[in-house]
């Protein structure tokens, strides 16, 4: 298998359908899996089986590993906690901040969110709630993006943490961090910001955005699936409540045996997210979506486009066509792979409450769909995709 | 770096088996789906019967419904999933389960084991009567310490007279014992003790068994587990869902224990215990330098648990056998697998006798 070639798409790439669901998942780069394999095999040991060679290769492996991760956002290799995925880093940020506090007698029980953050931290917010913590979810503005004034008013002496998402799943759009971090952090409040869709994306910093708590995630940056990392600052030290406990794997913040391929291939797909940044991937994913709205807004008439359109993702898209609902033109288009928002909704009929979190009125929610580019998307994926949305947009209208 | 397998023994095979062949496979082509399961696309429906298949080869293997086989993390996870989401305010654990049974919730009550790692079920029935409070019970199928096998038979008639729940970790057992008709309500299953890759496990649940989620989300696993599906992992999992036949490793390790002589103690050797796991005991002579000689030997094993190996201390497993500290401290696991040739252990007791030898000379 070392003779992939560097840097060729997957062989998914330029199939049918054209995968432009990028934010629901990424698929591996073939560097990738070039650098996980040896630890499938060769050096299959238990990283914490220490007492023989097999045990040892595999633990420096995943060292270097952390080091890459921690380096993309301006990190100590330390302050990186492996997780079985961005939703158990949330989860622990969330709920092991909360019960750290409780545990230990800080006065400070009342938690401040988004409205549109992804479920996992929603979820986690309102388990706390059950607990007895207080949990303020803000709305945010029609762009999607946070009003900073509102999260100032919303922090008070009992305020321990700030979750907000770094850049958003749905609609892409991109949240002040340095902002929310530096109020954060004069008023000694605890922020954790969900980097799911962020990390690798767009440059992240922690410490000139003053995050003490950031989820990362593996699949969303053609690593693959199962991995992700909770960033734990150090100094000053945030401190954690473990969900799992056991072994005492990752310094206690995490017990279980670290799945060696699967850190490995995080780790490169961190490595070569930084080196794409640093060679403008990020410029040439904006052309194609600068092409697709283009094209799609010259094509069809009664097109809107959700989320602010200057804070955003280089790679997403979400858009509305009057008058079609998202089901019945994903069903109209199956030769590209789209979807109405969250994957992990996907399969429900609901309209998302995050279009609803913008205000939009339920027939322009529940007439949007994402589009995801990505590292391996071309522009002639992206003609072939405004052609099939045209065709299916006219198609449906006809109908009616 | 000289490790290549030509050159190296492996007999660590409870700390982590190789990744099977078709375990490779799978993987490998799960790795080629680039979509998310929950995704209705096209991409994201290939996803998602990968995922469908691998749980019904999980469900058989363990003789659990379908329907109730989540996939966690791995077994550490899993283990926390039954216990703390079971909600039930009384939780017993035998004294020598894996350290993510014993803390998966505060306060979990001990039941003692005795001389040869097998749980006292009087104690376990007396604990269960003395409080009426619903419980969960947790007692591992076999020890990966010593591989001792527990009597899950009893311990789940005993749990049923008392209304308590039963949770069973058998993650060093699965593929090894049958697992079918256990009778636990909850079994922790983890991939790669089975020659599947790291970073995944189950938690079977038993018909009718709610469990509040540890990791809430996106409602994937049916709400039980939120998170986007470890794809590949579930894939190489499914791969090697099966039960083997290791009647040949067994009598590999048969012939191991024979010729060690008079020296060793076997830990556990008169409970009924796995075929491929041996706990073996130098007394007086440290694990740790034990596992040292045996390293430089080109023979790899450990000197207890892999999670807790890095730490010094004798194992709580074998303290709770009521063993003194010469045989506590004293004791390397050697455990075997499906590729074990009569080789690795000729190079195990070659270089075990001559370690031991030089000791004997030490201190004569």
């Amino acid at each position: 298998m070392s003779a992939v070639p560097i840097a060729t798409a997957p062989k998914r790439a330029n199939a049918l359908p054209i995968y432009l669901d990028n934010q629901a998942s990424t698929p591996l780069d073939p560097r990738v899996l070039e650098a996980m394999l040896p630890y499938f095999t060769e050096h299959f040991g238990n990283p914490h089986s220490e007492s023989h060679v097999y045990g040892r290769n595999a633990l420096a492996a995943i060292e270097a590993a952390r080091s890459d991760i921690a380096r993309l956002i301006g990190a100590d290799a330390r302050e990186i906690v492996f997780t079985s995925g961005a939703t158990e880093a949330n989860n622990l940020a969330i709920k092991g901040a909360a019960q750290f506090a409780r545990a230990h007698g800080v006065a400070r029980d009342h938690i401040v969110t988004l409205a549109t953050e992804h479920k996992c931290v929603l979820e986690s917010c309102a388990a706390l709630e059950r607990e007895g913590f207080r949990v303020t979810y803000l709305p945010v503005k029609s762009s999607g993006l946070l009003a900073l004034d509102r999260l100032a008013a919303a922090l008070d002496e009992r305020t321990l943490l700030v979750s907000v998402m770094a850049a958003h799943n749905e609609i892409g759009v991109i949240q002040p961090l340095a902002e929310i971090g530096a109020l954060c952090r004069e008023r000694g409040v605890l922020f954790h910001s969900d980097a799911a869709q962020a990390f690798g994306k767009i440059p992240l910093d922690v410490e000139a955005m003053k995050i003490d708590l950031m989820s990362l995630s593996g699949h969303k940056i053609y690593g693959p699936k199962g991995i992700g990392a909770l960033y734990v600052r150090r100094r000053p030290r945030v401190r954690l409540l473990p969900l799992i406990d056991g072994g005492g794997q990752e310094r206690g913040l995490r017990s279980g045996t670290l799945p060696t391929p699967l850190c490995v291939g995080f780790g490169r797909a961190a490595a070569l997210a930084g080196e794409a940044l640093a060679g403008g991937e990020a410029a040439r994913i904006l052309a194609l979506r600068q092409r697709l709205e283009a094209a799609l807004v010259r094509r069809i008439s009664g097109v809107t486009v959700n989320g602010d359109r200057g804070q955003r993702l280089p790679g997403n898209l979400n858009v509305s066509f009057a008058g079609v609902t998202a089901p019945e033109l994903i069903e109209a288009a199956p030769s590209i792979a789209i979807s109405t928002g969250s994957a992990c909704t996907s399969a429900t009929v609901e309209p998302s409450y995050v279009l609803r979190a913008l205000g939009l009125p339920d027939a322009v929610a529940n007439a949007s769909i994402r589009i995801g580019i990505g590292r391996f998307t071309t522009a002639g994926e992206i003609d072939f995709a405004v052609d099939a949305l045209a065709g299916a947009v006219a198609g449906l209208r006809a109908k009616d | 770096m000289t490790n290549s397998r030509e050159t190296l023994s492996y007999l660590d095979w409870n700390a982590t088996a190789p990744l099977r062949p078709e375990a490779a496979a799978a993987i490998a082509a799960a790795l080629a789906v680039g979509g998310n399961p929950s995704s209705v696309h096209r991409q994201g429906r290939a996803a998602r019967r990968i995922v469908e298949d691998a749980r019904e080869r999980v469900a058989a293997l363990v003789g659990m419904p379908e329907a109730g086989i989540v996939f966690t993390s791995g077994g550490t996870e899993a283990n926390h999933l039954a216990l703390a989401g079971a909600g039930r305010p009384r939780v017993l654990v035998s004294a020598v389960e894996h350290p993510s049974v014993l803390h998966a919730v505060p306060g979990a009550e001990v039941v003692p084991v005795d001389r040869d790692g097998i749980v006292d079920l009087d104690r376990l029935d007396a604990a269960l009567a003395a409080d009426p409070r619903p419980a969960v019970v947790s007692v591992m199928l076999a020890n990966n310490e010593t591989g001792v096998i527990e009597p899950i038979a009893e311990v789940v008639a005993i749990a049923r007279r008392h209304g308590a729940l039963v949770h069973c970790d058998a993650v060093q057992a699965a593929g090894k014992l049958p697992l079918a008709g256990l009778g636990a309500d909850l079994v922790t299953l983890s991939a790669h003790k089975l020659g599947g890759p790291m970073g995944v496990g189950a938690l079977a649940i038993a018909d009718g068994i709610e469990l509040a989620p540890l990791l809430r989300g996106g409602g994937q696993e049916r709400g039980r587990r939120a998170g986007s599906e470890n794809l590949a992992g579930i894939a190489g999992f499914g791969a090697v869902a099966e039960h083997g036949d290791w009647s040949a490793v067994g009598a590999l390790r048969d012939r191991l224990e024979a010729e060690l002589g008079d020296a060793a103690v076997v830990v556990g050797a008169a409970a009924p215990r796995l075929p491929n796991t041996s706990a073996i005991a130098l007394p007086g002579i440290a694990a740790e330098t034990q596992v040292i000689a045996l390293d430089l030997a080109g023979v790899m094993v450990s000197a207890g648990a892999a999670c807790s190996s890095g730490k010094v201390g004798p194992s709580h497993v074998l303290q709770a056998m009521g063993l003194p500290p010469e045989i506590a401290g004293c004791t390397i696991r050697v455990s075997l697998g499906w590729s074990t040739s009569e080789a690795d252990i000729a190079r195990f007791l070659d270089a075990w006798t001559a370690f031991r030898k030089r000791v004997e000379a030490r201190a004569a």
